[in-house]
């Protein structure tokens, strides 16, 4: 039996109050309720308070540099899709600096499950602006205000993504619901996560969140993708939490020939036997 | 007579120079005859100029040579630029190209006698092989391998048949050359790319990640080929950057993982270089210079990377660094890059360049048997139950046991940051120094498995031609020559470059009254590196940086000119 005691890591050094506990709550409760014991998960990080979260859980960890979560997260899966494989970022490792990698691992729908930690500025490096600021959010690097944000959720959803949620860090229990649905889904699943930065963030704190955020009913379809654009577009007022956006389509790893006989990792490794292809050169 | 015949076939790109070139390589190496091909081509789909030259021997060959024998001429431009250096025949279409004047032209209505616009390509190579009265039946077997059983191989033979009697039965001049098979040895022909791509399958790599980049998208291609049927994933990434990462992602989760790039997808992939560096994770990177900076002559040679390559990323840490001589070596060097990357868990740089990566030489088949795999330092799944496993864990070779995720209970930790024995983060000046440390020791027992620079020629000569990577070939050669025409001369030739074998350096450059850097590039990076691992300046450097490689006669040539 897998218990919270397992994914009890080392102490955060988060600031106190910060969203990133809430998360991390969330995702420990998720993988007990799914039974995934830590040496049968990976997490990859990438750079800012998002990518520490690993060490504050348990399992395989590989921390890599900012904005590259994605690419070894899923190098990892093709080489072994056995296992459970978390990618973890912010929102400028995700958005900014990992735009990228995002955009394509959403289009071939790699299986893995990529938690941003979106809390509309830089914590790490002390209150900066970051691809999903509001409009005017005034920081030490936009003076005169922020430039319009990235719409983390119409983006995904529009780059083939199969599974798009959207979370938040104050209601543990319903985001723990949703990394278990991203967990069990085949496919890319993203899950932006509201998080509040109490240190650099005095505009979306708590109480803002709380005001605004809204579960999406039982009644939502999330498998019609116009319905789920004009969901990704309500934000202000009123912020849906939820899955937004559903479907099934083959992932990336069902469809290479090579995994269907198990994982690469587990081939005995001895000299290859290359001598047709060498008489394809005489 | 030593046989020592070049072929050049000139054309657009989208004629069929490249098919025509190597069907004509192909046929000449089925023969028996030792065979280097070089290609030349522009960065463009259709149009331009593109040549394939095609060298014959009975003897080993391992370059270009500058005179042309015979030149298939497939436009006018080709005729243009390259006339001047036929001592033979040009063969052309004189019924497509008009007003050419000149010795050694010889017309065959390639378009007519090809019946179509498709197969010209095939006349000329059947009139180059009938002018030297070679044996059409080797040719027709090349022919129905490379087309197969249906019926474009057997237009093919027609065509290639219609060149070859057309021109036995009109030629009258004066061209007195003929190459007959001389042997039944079955060599391979392939390009650098190719031996790096068989090297890696057969030293097991299990996965590719690459963007397309010339000169070594062929690897890729390759891979991708050949993954179904050898077990393996090739990954078309979005970007370098991506490329990389997975790579290093790959080979964390426990399997043989490369990627391959040029100089300026290279820059992209830096970041990740440090990343398998601190993570401390194996990783082969194939390295396929052309002329830079930035996109530079995109489809042209060059080693302008070699100082890059070693410093390349911010911070110390090890890495290998190894520049296959020959099409051979790229075999054995990939098989070796991987072992080096498993037992140091480092990244490994196979440092080629366009003229290797796509020249095709003629090799003695790889005996496959001495093929081995050595995944180095494997930590126990059964030990780990009972114990912490440290992924970092400090030991006297710096080398710590890996553990694959998933593959047992020990759970497998790193970080980019600097970490502890455990993989942990931390800020800690004591753990910061012991990490660096560790990483750093590898390089002690790293050292001993660099193969010394190969010495050719006399041990003690008054002069020494030093080289590395792929020039190997001409400047053995422009030895030859030399030697021939009583110069005292010998080579240094480096293909195994860092950690550098500075011991060897320095003790031939001592032993000799004036030494060379012969390099593709336009400062002599060479050089600067034996000065820094050696104290010793070289007497001079003989440079080439217009995009082509080197000739055993420009070699030659220049160290006449510098005093020999």
């Amino acid at each position: 039996m897998v218990t919270m005691a397992d994914y009890a890591g080392l102490e955060p050094a988060w600031c106190p109050g910060c969203g990133n506990f809430g998360i991390l709550k969330a995702l420990n409760r998720a993988l007990v309720e799914l039974e995934i014991e830590p040496h049968q998960l990976l997490m990859v990080s990438g750079i800012g308070q998002a990518g520490k979260l690993p060490h504050y859980s348990r399992g395989n960890i590989f921390n890599s540099l900012h904005g590259r979560p994605v690419p070894p997260a899923i190098g990892a899966k093709i080489a072994n899709p056995e296992l459970v494989v978390i990618a973890v970022s912010g929102d400028g490792d995700a958005y900014g600096e990992g735009g990228n990698h995002f955009l394509h691992a959403a289009r071939r729908n790699h299986d893995i499950t990529y938690l941003v930690h979106n809390n509309q500025v830089y914590g790490l490096t002390k209150g900066q602006t970051s691809p999903t600021s509001d409009p005017g959010f005034v920081t030490k690097t936009t003076p005169y205000g922020a430039p319009p944000p990235i719409n983390p959720i119409a983006v995904a959803i529009v780059a083939g993504a199969t599974f798009v949620a959207r979370g938040f860090a104050g209601d543990v229990e319903h985001l723990a619901k949703l990394i278990k649905k991203g967990i069990q889904h085949q496919g890319f699943a993203l899950i932006d996560i509201l998080q509040p930065c109490v240190s650099f963030n005095h505009k979306n704190t708590y109480s803002w969140y709380r005001e605004r955020v809204y579960q999406l009913g039982e009644d939502y379809d999330p498998s019609d993708q116009l319905v789920a654009l004009e969901k990704a577009q309500e934000w202000g007022d009123r912020i849906p939490i939820g899955v937004i956006y559903r479907v099934q389509r083959p992932t990336f790893e069902e469809q290479i020939p090579a995994l269907k006989k198990g994982p690469l990792v587990s081939q005995k490794l001895e000299p290859v036997k290359v001598g047709r292809l060498l008489d394809e050169f005489s | 007579m030593p046989v020592d015949f070049n072929f050049m076939v000139g054309g657009e790109a989208g004629q069929g120079v490249q098919l025509a070139g190597l069907l004509l390589a192909k046929a000449l190496a089925r023969g028996g005859y030792h065979v280097f091909a070089d290609q030349d081509y522009e960065s463009r789909v259709r149009g331009g100029h593109n040549c394939f030259r095609v060298r014959v021997k009975d003897s080993r060959v391992g370059a270009i040579a500058e005179p042309v024998d015979i030149l298939i001429a497939l436009d006018e431009e080709s005729i243009n630029l390259h006339q001047k250096e036929v001592t033979g025949v040009t063969i052309f279409d004189g019924e497509k190209i008009k007003d050419t004047s000149g010795n050694g032209l010889f017309s065959v209505p390639l378009e007519r006698l090809a019946g179509d616009k498709l197969m010209p390509n095939t006349v000329a190579l059947g009139a180059a092989l009938g002018l030297v009265a070679y044996d059409f039946e080797i040719l027709e077997k090349v022919l129905r391998d490379q087309f197969g059983a249906g019926d474009v191989s057997q237009k093919n033979i027609k065509a290639a048949r219609a060149g070859y009697e057309y021109i036995r039965r009109e030629f009258k001049g004066e061209f007195s050359h003929q190459l007959s098979p001389i042997s039944q040895v079955n060599r391979l022909l392939l390009t650098g790319n190719e031996a790096i791509s068989l090297g890696a399958i057969a030293a097991g790599c299990k996965f590719m990640a690459a963007y397309p980049m010339t000169p070594v998208s062929s690897i890729m291609e390759y891979l991708a080929e050949k993954a179904e049927d050898f077990d393996l994933v090739m990954v078309h990434a979005e970007d370098e950057i991506a490329a990389i990462n997975m790579a290093i992602g790959a080979a964390y989760a426990g399997v043989r993982a490369m990627t391959a790039t040029s100089g300026s997808g290279f820059c992209l992939m830096v970041e990740g270089l440090g990343l398998a560096g601190i993570t401390e994770t194996p990783l082969v990177v194939v390295e396929g210079q052309r002329p830079g900076p930035a996109v530079g002559l995109p489809t042209r040679t060059e080693q302008g990377d070699l100082q890059f390559v070693l410093s390349a990323h911010h911070g110390d840490f090890p890495r290998a660094v190894l520049a296959p001589s020959t099409i051979e070596d790229a075999f054995w060097m990939t098989v070796k890059a991987f072992n080096l990357a498993d037992k140091y868990q480092l990244p490994v740089i196979i440092l080629t360049d366009q003229h290797l990566a796509s020249s095709y030489a003629t090799v003695d088949r790889f005996d496959l048997s001495r093929v081995n795999i050595d995944r180095g330092l494997l930590f126990s799944g059964k030990k780990a139950e009972q114990l912490e496993y440290k992924r970092h864990q400090i030991t006297e070779s710096g080398i710590s046991p890996r553990a694959f995720p998933g593959q047992s209970k020990a759970l497998v930790v790193t970080d980019a940051d600097e970490h502890d024995e455990t993989g942990h983060l931390i800020e800690d000046a004591g753990i910061r120094t012991a990490q660096v440390q560790k990483r750093l020791r590898k390089l002690f027992s790293l050292n001993k498995e660099i193969e010394p620079p190969k010495r050719y020629g006399p041990k003690t000569a008054k002069t020494t031609l030093i080289g590395w990577g792929s020039t190997y070939g001409a400047i053995q050669e422009a030895v030859d020559m030399m030697r021939q025409g009583g110069a005292s001369v010998n080579m240094l030739h480096l293909n195994e470059l860092w950690p550098f074998p500075a011991e060897t350096v320095a003790e031939t450059i001592g032993r000799s009254h004036q030494s060379y850097v012969i390099e593709n590039n336009a400062t002599g990076q060479l050089a600067r590196l034996i000065k820094m691992e050696t104290g010793r300046e070289v007497s001079g450097r003989i440079l080439k940086y217009d995009g082509h490689p080197f000739t055993p006669a420009y070699i030659a040539e220049a160290v006449r000119k510098e005093g020999c």
